[in-house]
Parts: C-alpha cells; sequence; structure tokens
C-alpha cells in the first residue's frame, strides 16, 4: 500500500484524535455501570466505567491499576540480569518474547554481540509464543462470544503442547527466564528441535481447523464484522501496535521494519486487514500464526551449531557504560519496547517498558462508543491485553 | 535517517525560536536526543509531526526520569594574595592557587520521547523536555494533542513522577488511587510504613510497626 495515506490529515481541526462527544437521545437517564474489576471479560482485574442510555454506550473510561506492583521501581533496585525472571511476569501468556525485548535493550546499551545459534533459537521460541498467543486470543474471543469452554479449550491444547516445549527446553512452562544479555541461557538438544518439528507438523491442521470455526460460522460474522471499527490515521496517532494496527491496514511490523536479530533472513508476509473491525482483527491473528509456521519451518531447516552464549558476555559484576538505549521487538500483543539509562552502576539508572497492552486501550473509548454494551466485551477481548503488563 | 544535528537545524528553520540542544548518547546504541524548551516544545512536536521528510507520526514511547540534586567536586584555580618571606623581607604575591570546590547541579524531572515514522519507517528520534526544579515548578506542556499516544503515558508520567502536563485533556492518576499522595517512581520516594505491616510482624516489620503504633498513640494524645 502507499506508504503516505495514514499520514495525518494535517490539523484539519483541533481534538480530531479524540473521542467524540455523545448525547443520550431523548430524556432517559443515564446508567452508569462498572464493568470490573471482577468481570469474567476483563481478563484479570480491570474496570470500565461505562455510562449507557439504554443499551448504547455513551462513555467508557478505562480504571487502570488494580494489578500494579510498580515493577520498574524494582527494576532500579536490583542489577540488570536480575531483572530477567520478571519480565517473564509481565505478560505472563508471552514470557520468551518478553525477555527478548529486554535482551535487546541491553544488548543495544552494551553492543554485545549474540551467537548465531543463540538468534536461531530465540526466532524458534518467539515464533512458537506468537502462535501460542494468538490461538489463546481467538479462543478467548469466541469464549467471550459466548461459547464457553470448548472452543477456547481447543486453542489451550496447542498450547499446552508448546508449553511442554518450553518446560523441556528451560525447566518452566511460563516463567521461562530463557535468555541473557549475549545468547540464551541453555542450549536446545537436537530431540528438542525434533520436538518442536512434531509439534509444528500438527499446527496446521489446527489453523484450519480454527479457521472453519471462524469463517464458517454465522453468529461468529454478524457479532464481529462491522462491530468495533478503527481508523488507521487514529489507530497510528494513538500508538497502537501489532496485529490491531495492522488489521486498520497499515503495514507496519517491526519485523519488518527494524530487522531486528536476524528476521531479515526469514521469508514471510505482513497480513493487513481492510476494515479494522473486530473481524479482521481475529483474522489477523490467525493468518499471521500461519506466517510464524512458515518462519519456523526455515529456523528449524537452518539453525547452525555452535555456542547459545558469547563467550565474552558477563552477567555477573555487568556494568554497562554511562548511556541510554531504547529496544522494542514485536511481540505478539505489539511493540515492547524497554528504555534503559545506565549510569555506570551495576543497577540501571531508569528501567521503563513500554507495554503494547496498555498503549493499545488508549482507543477503546473510540472504539467502543454507540456501540451496544454486549458489543464492548468483544472489542475489549478483541484488543488482547494481559494485566501483568497494563498495570506492571 | 536524518542525524539529530540535521533535524535540529530543520527545526530550527521552522520554528525560529526554539531553543533546541542536541544531548550526546554516550553508550553503543547511538540515539541521540534532542533537548527542547519546554515553552515552544507544542510548536516543535506538531513540526516534527507534520513535516513531509520527517513525518514522525507515531510516538512510541513517552516517560519520565527523576535527576536527583548531584552534589559534583571539582578543581578550580583561584588567585589569592600569598604573604611570602624571600630572603627576610616580607612580600605579598599574587598567586594561583588550586582549589576543591562543591558544586551542585539542581535536580529536575524529564520526559522522554520516543518517535517513530510508520510513513517513512524511520526512528527512533528522542527528544526530552526539563522541568525547572523537582517541587513547585513541574509543568510541561502535554504533546497529547499531537500525538494521542502520549495520553496514557502522561498520565503514568503525572502519577509516578509528578510532572504535571498543562494542555493534558484528562490529567488523572492512572496506576495508584486517587487520594495517593507522593510519586513513587521518584527516587527518593519513602514509602510509607502506616500501611500494609503484616499482622503478625517479626524483625524489621515488628520494628516499624511499633514506632507506627506509637506514633498514632502521640497523635490521639495531643490530640485529646
Amino acid at each position: 500500500m502507499s506508504t503516505s495515506g495514514f499520514v495525518q490529515e494535517k490539523d484539519k481541526h483541533d481534538g480530531w484524535n479524540r473521542p467524540q462527544v455523545m448525547e443520550p437521545d431523548g430524556e432517559a437517564e443515564l446508567l452508569e455501570v462498572a464493568m470490573g474489576p471482577h468481570h469474567p471479560s476483563t481478563h484479570g482485574v480491570f474496570r470500565m466505567d461505562v455510562a449507557l442510555d439504554g443499551e448504547r454506550v455513551i462513555r467508557l473510561k478505562p480504571v487502570f491499576g488494580y494489578l500494579h506492583r510498580n515493577h520498574e521501581k524494582l527494576g532500579e533496585t536490583q542489577s540488570y540480569l536480575a531483572s530477567m525472571p520478571f519480565t517473564d511476569r509481565l505478560d505472563y501468556i508471552c514470557p520468551m518474547t518478553n525477555n527478548w525485548a529486554y535482551a535487546l535493550a541491553v544488548e543495544k546499551l552494551t553492543g554485545q554481540e549474540v551467537p548465531e545459534r543463540a538468534e536461531y533459537l530465540r526466532v524458534i521460541v518467539g515464533e512458537l509464543t506468537r502462535v501460542v498467543n494468538h490461538a489463546s486470543a481467538i479462543g478467548f474471543l469466541i469464549q467471550e462470544m459466548g461459547a464457553s469452554g470448548t472452543p477456547l479449550m481447543y486453542a489451550f491444547k496447542e498450547r499446552e503442547k508448546i508449553l511442554d516445549l518450553f518446560e523441556e527446553l528451560t525447566g518452566a512452562r511460563m516463567m521461562v527466564n530463557y535468555m541473557r544479555f549475549g545468547g540464551c541461557r541453555v542450549d536446545a538438544t537436537p530431540a528438542w528441535l525434533d520436538g518442536v518439528r512434531k509439534v509444528l507438523a500438527g499446527l496446521p491442521k489446527f489453523a484450519d481447523e480454527f479457521e472453519n470455526l471462524l469463517c464458517g460460522n454465522e453468529i461468529l460474522m454478524a457479532r464481529c464484522q462491522g462491530v468495533g471499527i478503527l481508523k488507521p490515521e487514529l489507530a497510528v496517532n494513538a500508538g497502537i501496535t501489532g496485529p490491531m494496527l495492522r488489521a486498520t491496514g497499515v503495514n507496519y511490523d517491526i519485523r519488518k521494519v527494524d530487522k531486528y536479530g536476524i528476521y531479515d533472513r526469514f521469508k514471510f508476509r505482513v497480513p493487513l486487514g481492510d476494515h479494522g473491525d473486530v473481524y479482521d482483527r481475529f483474522m489477523i491473528r490467525l493468518l499471521e500464526m500461519r506466517e510464524s509456521f512458515g518462519i519456523l519451518e526455515q529456523a528449524l531447516k537452518d539453525i547452525p551449531g555452535g555456542p547459545v552464549m558469547d563467550p565474552k558476555a558477563k552477567l555477573r559484576g555487568f556494568r554497562p557504560k554511562p548511556g541510554e538505549a531504547y529496544g522494542r521487538i514485536e511481540a505478539p500483543k505489539g511493540e515492547l519496547g524497554f528504555y534503559l539509562i545506565s549510569d555506570g552502576s551495576p543497577n540501571p539508572y531508569r528501567y521503563r517498558i513500554r507495554p503494547p497492552s496498555l498503549i493499545n486501550l488508549t482507543v477503546l473509548e473510540d472504539m467502543c462508543l454507540g456501540s451496544n454494551v454486549a458489543d464492548v466485551v468483544l472489542i475489549f477481548g478483541s484488543v488482547d491485553i494481559v494485566l501483568g503488563e497494563v498495570d506492571r | 535517517m536524518k542525524t539529530a544535528e540535521e533535524i535540529k537545524a530543520a527545526i530550527l528553520a521552522a520554528v525560529p525560536e526554539a531553543a533546541i540542544e542536541v544531548v550526546a548518547n554516550p553508550s553503543v546504541s547511538g540515539q541521540h536526543s534532542l533537548r527542547l524548551d519546554p515553552s515552544h516544545a507544542f510548536a516543535v512536536a506538531k513540526f516534527l509531526r507534520d513535516d513531509a521528510e520527517l513525518s514522525l507520526d507515531f510516538l512510541s514511547n513517552a516517560t519520565g526520569v527523576d535527576w536527583l540534586d548531584k552534589e559534583v567536586s571539582e578543581k578550580v584555580k583561584v588567585p589569592r594574595t600569598v604573604t611570602k618571606t624571600v630572603d627576610g623581607v616580607e612580600t605579598t604575591v599574587e598567586e594561583l592557587v588550586e582549589e576543591t570546590r562543591k558544586r551542585t547541579i539542581p535536580g529536575c524531572l524529564e520526559a522522554v520521547y520516543h518517535l517513530y515514522s510508520v510513513a517513512k519507517g524511520h526512528g527512533p528520534v528522542v527528544i526530552r523536555m526539563r522541568t525547572g526544579n523537582r517541587t513547585d515548578r513541574v509543568q510541561l506542556p502535554s504533546l497529547t494533542p499531537v500525538w494521542r499516544s502520549a495520553e496514557f503515558q502522561e498520565r503514568e508520567i503525572f502519577d509516578l513522577f509528578g510532572i504535571v502536563f498543562t494542555g493534558h485533556p484528562d490529567l488523572r492518576r492512572l496506576l495508584m488511587w486517587d487520594e495517593f499522595k507522593d510519586h513513587p517512581m521518584r527516587r527518593d520516594y519513602v514509602e510509607p510504613d502506616d500501611f500494609e505491616y503484616e499482622p503478625t510482624a517479626h524483625d524489621e516489620v515488628l520494628v516499624r510497626a511499633q514506632a507506627h503504633r506509637a506514633r498514632l498513640a502521640a497523635q490521639e494524645g495531643s490530640g485529646a
């Protein structure tokens, strides 16, 4: 697509990027509802203060902080290495990509080299994580539409297989603590790589099954299509990233743009949506999953031997030179960035996480205004957030 | 992509009254930044977004940094009159004497923004703004009207660092509760001892709990 179509339309008027102000029809009183913090659709502890005119949403304010533990402050009080296991707890569905983003930021700060085999292993576990995340996100969507349990369990069946692989590799299903600055913690055995090949062989069939569930289901289409539309100009301006941005048709995948790691070696396409509605967001996730299978195949074919840690890498007594670095990757949920300032001491002076989940919620109100309250649950589900990362 | 110096020149061509300083980043990442003066930051931000060549339409990350007062000791040569006895004759001589002096660099709060261009695929361009001090002159212009993605992130900075963003459409605390008084991400933040001590306190917590109870008792005594 053309690269300039979504540049802001030169300030058509002030406040074009704000949610529109909605007035209730008629004389009826507004009903103010607090959806959450304990609502089954909120995936955790999150609240939306909604003002309703009948069934129509007039105003919606998200309320955060129920899971806030000041992760960033914690990062400042401990060494660089000690923060690595804590990154697992941010987006606990995809710990591998959190590790990767942090390792990448530190490597930018210090200029450490990553051995080739470690880069391949990072891509393999990163893409497996993407499959896990997208499968569960789709499962949760169908659950939120009312198909309780069964479709989600289909998704979790595949997820378990991949989590078993993670357990075999790192010792933990979810809190993996796998990557290090300058490589990965442990090497993969040939048997493990064979295990990945075996799981990968079953994944396309699973994706077909899931796609049938999505594309062929009339109820699902009626509920999803044309709901929660997001415009590309607003999406870019509001910093939306990941499948949600690409569903609006903006071609921006950090794997292609930054080519971090070794992503320039793989052939894959970036799926784009047309309408920016809930249906597009989930179709994008399905298509991205299929692209991930392709990347995994290529990585498993090309993976070289060699060390997985830079022999010069220093983990203990690690003191980067003063300076700062911002490193970002395309995590399954969007752009995950780490911003580090070093003052030459063993602890970072500033340790900041750019959470895709929180920033993708910026436009939640814009997407929900005017729609029915039942659709709010769906639109919120299509953003795909994890509260561990939103509140940090 | 343009270097920081070139971007500075481009900004000065468009907003001539802006004061911009290039802040070098000594680390290998090479992400140098531009420090804007708060009074012209809004105009500069608009220019960065709308300029056809830069078109930094995507604000990725906005965050705060707390810089405490920093004491530096430096050696300075000071002229001084010294009385010397040369060959039995007392003379006064002007001499340069080396002296170690301590100087305090006043602290400030800083907001840092990382900009990218989705249209052109380049970035990051880092811009930063400093407040006057850490106590009462903590206002900075909000860039939310230019980039909507700053909305929650500036609220978070306001919450955790205490920078007040003027022109922000909805400046409330984001993560802490509304009644909370302090700003937890500040470097000199001390967590209050009067909440969340363990019911079965021991060790250090016990000492804190006892001190807290004593303080409460004293308050009650003085109030009565």
